[in-house]
């Protein structure tokens, strides 16, 4: 159960909350959406906190920074994932960009760009366009650079489309399918 | 404040004005190899390159943006770092059997940076074995050598090998646990790749060797080699 601390910024015509949805692994043992998950007013900006311990598949369409863990897979395709500094990520991540201050367990797809940080780490493989490492990132996996626009018809394609459109009318927080494991 | 913290203080400052100094002053060198190793990877579509040196973003943008390659990033240093103070570094040569989870000939482009320097003879033949198996045929792999004396060195360093352009390299030290070995000679090093072939050799007025190889069309695989490993 989301807990907010701030009412909810109403959306056209949607009366389900924002904020990234969760569903748990069957059995329900592991998630566990703390009171700490909050939204900022005005910012589309989400926040996980790191008491927080997610097990399963996070989809959004809005900015969100993840404190805490998550295993399973996250998709924000349209937005901004940001794993702060005590963030723990061991997952699939697909986003728009990724800025990564925490750890990062996981194969990475950006639409726009990756990046890792000064004490960031990163173990997986990379596929944007752009990519930057800052010096004391921990990076370790494969970056696959789509080529620039005017050199891609020299390049093989992309192995799967990092960004798709979101599904109209879908608010920040759809619930998603449980995770096959 | 006490005297000892006053020391530690001061101490930390300095270490932190060499880190500092490493980053940005660091010097700038022509390379005459990086250039042909380019044109070697430059006959395919997206070629795979392997680094094994410390992660360095602007390298990644470079090889990834510019050169279009798939660049796989495996830090060995880091690996020699840990065997070192688990006084482990006999243990170096079987590890490098399982190190590369790469399957054979994959591999477009490897660059070595200045890896082997750093290694003794048995573990440096199991390395070099392991780059030479997962090499595709025609592919090339760059290394430096020094010609140096390391015990000239007062304190042992790593080179972070920073791609200016592809006439260019900064070099920037960073501490490290094991100081450079022997340096090898000509034969040595042609031997330690075998089969690969030497197609570059510049001897820079740095004291560093640039030699790059090529793996020939035709080279097969060593039987010995052990199969790729789990990641």
């Amino acid at each position: 159960m989301w807990k907010r601390d701030e009412v909810v910024k109403p959306t056209s015509g949607q009366s389900t909350p924002t904020g990234p949805a969760v569903q748990s692994q069957q059995g329900g043992t592991s998630a566990a959406p703390q009171p700490e998950a909050r939204q900022q007013i005005g910012r589309d900006v989400v926040n996980i906190g790191k008491s927080v311990v997610i097990k399963g598949e996070l989809n959004g369409s809005e900015d969100l920074t993840i404190e805490g863990q998550v295993e399973g897979k996250i998709e924000l395709k349209e937005h901004v994932l940001t794993i702060g500094p005590n963030g723990k990520i061991k997952a699939q991540v697909f986003a728009k960009a990724l800025i990564v201050l925490g750890e990062v367990n996981g194969n990475v797809t950006a639409s726009e760009k990756v990046e890792i940080r000064d004490g960031g780490s990163v173990d997986g493989d990379i596929v944007s366009p752009r990519v930057a490492i800052a010096e004391g990132a921990h990076f370790r996996g494969s970056v696959d650079m789509q080529r620039k626009s005017g050199q891609q018809g020299q390049a093989s394609p992309p192995p799967r489309p990092a960004a798709q459109p979101a599904p109209q009318a879908q608010t920040a927080a759809q619930v998603a399918q449980p995770v096959a494991r | 404040m006490a005297l000892s913290d006053l020391f530690a203080r001061l101490r930390k400052d300095e270490d932190g004005a060499d880190a500092d100094a490493g980053a940005s002053d660091s010097p700038v060198q022509p390379t005459k190899a990086l250039a042909r190793f380019l044109a070697g990877l430059g006959a395919r579509q997206q070629p795979v390159l392997l680094d094994l040196g410390p992660v360095v973003g602007s390298n990644v943008t470079f090889f990834g943006e510019e050169v279009g390659c798939k660049i796989l990033v495996e830090d060995l240093s880091k690996d020699i770092d840990r065997h070192v103070t688990q006084a482990k570094v006999e243990e170096l040569q079987a590890f490098f059997d399982k190190r590369f989870p790469q399957e054979s000939e994959t591999i477009d482009g490897i660059l070595c940076w200045d890896l082997f320097d750093y290694l003794e003879r048995p573990a440096a033949e199991r390395l070099a074995r392991q780059l030479t198996r997962v090499l595709r045929p025609d592919g090339v792999l760059l290394a430096f050598f020094s010609t140096a004396d390391p015990r000239s060195a007062i304190r042992p360093t790593y080179t972070r090998h920073v791609v200016i352009d592809r006439a260019h390299l900064q070099y920037r030290p960073y501490q490290a646990a094991r100081a450079k070995q022997r340096p090898l000679l000509n034969r040595d090093i042609q031997r330690l790749f075998e089969p690969l072939r030497i197609t570059e050799n510049f001897l820079l007025k740095t004291n560093l060797r640039e030699v790059l190889f090529r793996k020939p069309a035709t080279a097969a695989v060593a039987p010995s080699a052990a199969p790729p490993a789990e990641r």
